[in-house]
């Protein structure tokens, strides 16, 4: 990441892979919805809007886990 | 109002359980055992002569004054020395103690100068006390006082003097100085009637060991030791109970006043943090309050560029109000946010969060804690089910081993270092983790068990190292585990620990700690008794702050030290509100007392009393807000007490952040750096002048009081009202009494706070509601706040922050004793002849690689940026480790520490920066920059009197 970085998705991919790494040990069962939860609750809806819109476009870089949560959170932000 | 006399008991008081009685002066009364006869008899009111005993130190027996006579005993003991015994019959006034009192007094003051009326300690000395205490009235040996030896005046101190030739050679201060400050920089030198006291060996105060807590000057019975201020004001006439205004200890004072002037803060021997002891910052360091540069007035300006403008209030405000308006209507509802202060009180702070999520609309505020703590939160609330740490100060009391993790109490959190080291003196077991060897390692009377050396950013290995131990050597607490946690993932973190990759043999190598110190380290934390765990930011401020918190919290539950005194899971806190500020809803995502903005319960209880509607959706951080600002959908920023610019990582984002806001506030004392990029000034109040409560480290909740008129006009309270009010968002305060109250109605843990059961009980500990009226000191005492107590994986990740050929050295940031956080107030104040400047410390080995010498600039860069700064050559770190503190602006120690993050919170990775340092000549071109363009835009434009 360079200093002058802005919240551009390769530093919400980086954020969302860094959450994903701990909630990897809980299981590929479980993590998914684990990262997406923290997503939910402490990611501002622009952010969130960030990462969808990164998964819109290919969702390059995302860690396998991480993308499933971030498809979950696709399906449960359509859902509202 | 007068001036508070606090009891002088003469002797400590006695923990005994076991009660004593005895007959002092024909009245019969009942003390606990140990108690000394002079403290006795002062519990019921007769107080007898003393010069050499207080109640801080213990009793010592040299000056012959507090004599009595016992029945059946010969002669006359001293009342210090001598403890109660059942049945005992005391008598305190004889005819034959009236002659022996006179003669030593006659002694003493035969070799004192009589100036009284002249001495600085006229009205409150205890040897004049004494003299009218047993009527002397003669004295047979002359009075000149020219036997006296007198080495001179010392004056090097800058707060206090010390003057031989008034010495009674009590041993007061000395004693002081070991038993409660633990620094034993004072010895009695010579011997008999040439005995004096002496700063280490026969140094001035300034050039020994001495950390200017104030203790001794506080013991010192006459004027031998007096504070400056004193001697230039006079003796103080009224004084006021109050809270230190600096880090998370919450010492309590009294503040002595003549008239609105401070003449000196006198640390309260009630106050439940600091039982009497201070530092030099609470003591002494509040000149900041009158300094020069202080700004009192509102101020504006359209850009950054023009010089700032004085205002009225109603025009600072009214402008603050239409520019957020004006960016709401423009950007939206979320182009603007707010930051809450640790420093201020929890009033104010709740009221820029209520500001925010009411006024404005959104969630978009944040708190400093974000760069501090706020994985301590993150962490504990996972597995504990709060987010505080679990014991009140006096816990230390109690514990067997204490193991300390990226903390450095002597120097970041004093008034706790020195209790921490007196039950360390009384036996208890050290451990460290801490990649520098800080003080604690080795100091007068302790030396650690072991000390862990870790590399920077392997804190969890090296936890799951230890958890490793425990559960493989059986040693865990299965039946406090069964019994407390949720087996089944006890069980799963239990095979996950016990692999053998987290071994201490398998990681030494990543973590540099051999393993068998390791591995020592965990059975005696294990198995020693009470095992307490303090930690500080060297285990928060980390890309995996957030897992390390979570780490300790596994590693007390596994061995069964939680929910009782002496155990607990303690993080010492940075600034003296941060925790408060955390529990008034200063986070983007939780409403006070830690509630998801997303509970429509929660949310509907807000709704009702506030008025407003409010968004369910978690707003901005600290971080996001500026990498908001960088995509030009961030417009608008409401600091209250903060400096983000110089506190926060990665200058250069963070001033790209300010310099892309259409309207950035800042409301402080001074001119600070993020001042620099402001639009508005608003000039606050320090904690002298305003009421309200500050939250410490022990979840404390105690009064500060207004001891004199806001020297702007306004608290900051106040200033928040007025903004709200403005912007169409009526808030209706009178009084932070008024605003505590709504905290009890809308915070569960809060209910049962008010001003009222403050000023009652002196202070208290939340949760405090119906279950705990009167607050509580140990949390999970009986269950886990969450219900079960939850294991949490810890999987170490390296950080991806990493050194190579280009940077091939680790940066680890700190602070010191003398100075405070950002330093705006410390370096406006004479605590600067300790640390005139920030220093690079590097170990020996790596400074001749780089032909540097101590004392030489270098240049210090990561890939950030880079600064320059002196080197300060020392074995305190371990080759390829180098340190500094974050002080003073003109280093900007910030530059180089990048925008890395906790996982789970952003908390930034302050604590591993990869480094090179090479030899320079001075400033590097950007520090000059920057110190420019600071000098140009703290410029105000004289004032032009409107013409009418
Ligand atoms: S000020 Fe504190 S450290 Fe210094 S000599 Fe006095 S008691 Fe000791
Ligand atoms: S300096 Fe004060 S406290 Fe210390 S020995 Fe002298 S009189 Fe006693
Ligand atoms: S230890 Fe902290 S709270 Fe106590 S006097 Fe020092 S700075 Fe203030
Ligand atoms: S006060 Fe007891 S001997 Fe001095």
């Amino acid at each position: 990441m360079s200093s002058e970085g802005s919240a551009t998705s390769e530093k919400l991919v980086y954020m969302a892979n860094q959450i994903g790494k701990f909630f990897a040990s809980q299981g590929a069962d479980q993590a998914p919805a684990a990262i997406a939860e923290h997503l939910r609750k402490f990611w501002d809806p622009r952010m969130r809007a960030g990462i969808l819109a990164h998964l819109e476009s290919g969702g390059a870089d995302l860690d396998p886990l991480v993308r499933q949560a971030v498809e979950s959170l696709r399906a449960t932000t359509a859902a509202r | 109002m007068s001036l508070i006399h606090e009891i002088d008991y003469g002797t400590p008081r006695s923990t005994s359980e076991t009660m004593v009685t005895l007959t002092i002066d024909g009245e019969t009364l009942t003390v606990p055992e140990g108690t000394s006869v002079m403290r006795a008899a002062m519990e019921m009111g007769t107080e007898i002569p003393k010069l050499c005993a207080t109640d801080m130190v213990d009793a010592y027996g040299s000056c012959r004054l507090c004599l009595v006579e016992i029945e059946g005993r010969a002669g006359t003991p001293a009342s210090c020395t001598t403890p109660v015994m059942p049945g005992m019959v005391v008598k305190t006034q004889t005819e034959r103690l009236k002659r022996l009192r006179k003669g030593v007094m006659e002694l003493y003051i035969s070799d004192h100068p009589l100036d009284c009326l002249t001495c600085a300690a006229n009205g409150d000395c205890e040897l004049q006390d004494m003299a009218g205490a047993v009527g002397l009235r003669d004295v047979r040996y002359g009075h000149e006082g020219q036997n006296h030896p007198n080495p001179g005046l010392d004056e090097s101190n800058p707060y206090f003097t010390y003057d031989p030739s008034k010495c009674i050679v009590c041993s007061r201060c000395v004693r002081a100085c070991e038993e409660v400050q633990g620094t034993f920089a004072l010895t009695i030198a010579g011997r008999g009637f040439d005995s004096v006291v002496s700063p280490g060996m026969e140094e001035s105060f300034l050039g020994s060991e001495c950390v200017s807590c104030g203790a001794c000057v506080q013991a010192c019975p006459t004027a031998t030791l007096t504070e400056k201020s004193v001697i230039s004001i006079g003796q103080p006439e009224h004084s006021v109970v109050t809270t230190c205004a600096y880090c998370g200890v919450g010492c309590t004072f009294k503040a002595e006043m003549r008239g609105n002037e401070l003449v000196r803060m006198v640390p309260w021997k009630d106050g439940k943090a600091n039982r009497g002891h201070s530092c030099v910052k609470g003591r002494f360091a509040w000149g900041y309050a009158s300094h020069k540069e202080r700004i009192l007035n509102p101020m504006i300006r359209a850009s950054i560029s023009e010089p700032w403008r004085e205002v009225t209030w109603e025009e600072a405000i009214a402008h603050t109000a239409s520019e957020f308006k004006r960016i709401q209507a423009k950007y939206g509802r979320l182009a603007v946010g707010g930051i809450t202060s640790s420093r201020c009180t929890n009033e104010e702070t709740f009221l820029v969060q209520k500001l925010i999520r009411g006024g404005f609309g959104n969630n978009n505020v944040d708190t400093c804690a974000r760069v501090c703590h706020s994985p301590t939160g993150y962490g504990l609330s996972q597995t504990y089910g709060t987010s505080a740490g679990t014991q009140d100060f006096d816990s230390v009391e109690h514990s067997d081993v204490i193991l300390l993790i990226g903390a450095n109490p002597t120097d970041a959190h004093p008034v706790f270092g020195s209790r921490m080291k007196k039950r360390l003196r009384e036996g208890a077991k050290l451990i460290v983790v801490d990649p520098r060897r800080i003080d604690l390692v080795r100091t007068p009377h302790v030396e650690a068990a072991h000390h862990l050396p870790l590399r920077p950013g392997t804190n969890v290995a090296v936890l799951t190292a230890m958890a490793h131990v425990v559960v493989t050597e059986g040693l865990a607490d299965e039946a406090f585990v069964r019994e407390r946690c949720d087996w089944d993932e006890f069980q799963d973190w239990a095979t996950f620990v016990a692999d053998p990759r987290h071994s201490p043999e398998a990681i030494e190598a990543v973590t540099g700690v051999p393993a068998a110190e390791l591995r020592a380290a965990a059975r005696l934390y294990a198995t020693g008794g009470n095992g307490a765990i303090y930690y500080g930011l060297g285990v928060t401020e980390h890309s995996q702050g957030s897992t390390t918190v979570m780490a300790i919290a596994n590693l007390a539950m596994a061995t069964g030290n939680i929910g009782r005194p002496g155990v607990g899971v303690n993080p010492l806190r940075g600034q003296n509100n941060v925790q408060g500020s955390c529990d008034m809803g200063s986070f983007p995502h939780e409403f006070s007392g830690y509630r998801h903005v997303s509970g429509d319960e929660t949310r509907a209880l807000f709704e009702a009393l506030w008025g407003v509607p409010l968004d369910s959706e978690p707003g901005l951080r600290i971080p996001n807000m500026l990498d908001a600002a960088v995509d030009g959908q961030f417009k608008g920023l409401y600091v209250q007490g903060e400096d983000i610019l110089q506190s926060d990582p990665d200058t250069r984002h963070v001033a790209a952040g300010l310099a892309a806001m259409e309207c950035v506030v800042v409301q402080d004392l001074f001119l600070n750096e993020t001042a620099n990029y402001a639009h508005v000034f608003l000039p606050g109040s320090t904690f002298l002048e305003k009421d309200g409560t500050f939250t410490n480290a022990e979840r404390r909740i105690q009064r500060v009081r207004k001891v004199m008129p806001s020297r702007s006009g306004k608290a900051d309270w106040e200033i928040t009202i007025d903004l709200a009010n403005a912007l169409g968002f009526p808030m209706n305060y009178a009084h932070p009494s008024e605003i505590m109250d709504e905290i009890a109605q809308l915070t569960p843990t809060f209910t049962g706070v008010s001003y009222a059961k403050l000023e009652a009980e002196g202070s208290v500990q939340w949760p405090c509601n119906e279950k705990a009226p009167h607050g509580t000191p140990v949390m999970h005492v009986d269950g886990f706040v969450r219900g079960k107590g939850r294991f949490m994986v810890t999987e170490y990740v390296a950080t991806d922050e990493r050194t190579g050929p280009r940077f091939p050295l680790l940066l680890t940031t700190g602070r010191i004793l003398s100075q405070y956080n950002v330093g705006a107030q410390t370096r406006r104040t004479e605590n600067v002849v300790w640390h005139e400047e920030d220093r690079l410390e590097m170990h020996p080995h790596d400074a001749e690689q780089r032909g540097i010498h101590d004392g030489q600039w270098v240049k210090l860069a990561s890939r950030s940026g880079e600064t320059s700064l002196r080197a300060l050559i020392t074995e305190r770190l371990a080759p390829g480790v180098v340190y500094t503190t974050f002080h003073h602006p003109g280093t900007q120690a910030n530059v180089v520490t990048t925008d890395y993050s906790d996982w789970a919170t952003n908390c930034p990775e302050y604590k591993v920066t990869a480094v090179q340092v090479s030899a320079s000549n001075g400033p590097t071109a950007w520090q000059k920059d920057y110190d420019e363009q600071a000098r140009h835009s703290r410029r105000i434009a004289p004032h032009v009197e409107a013409a009418e």
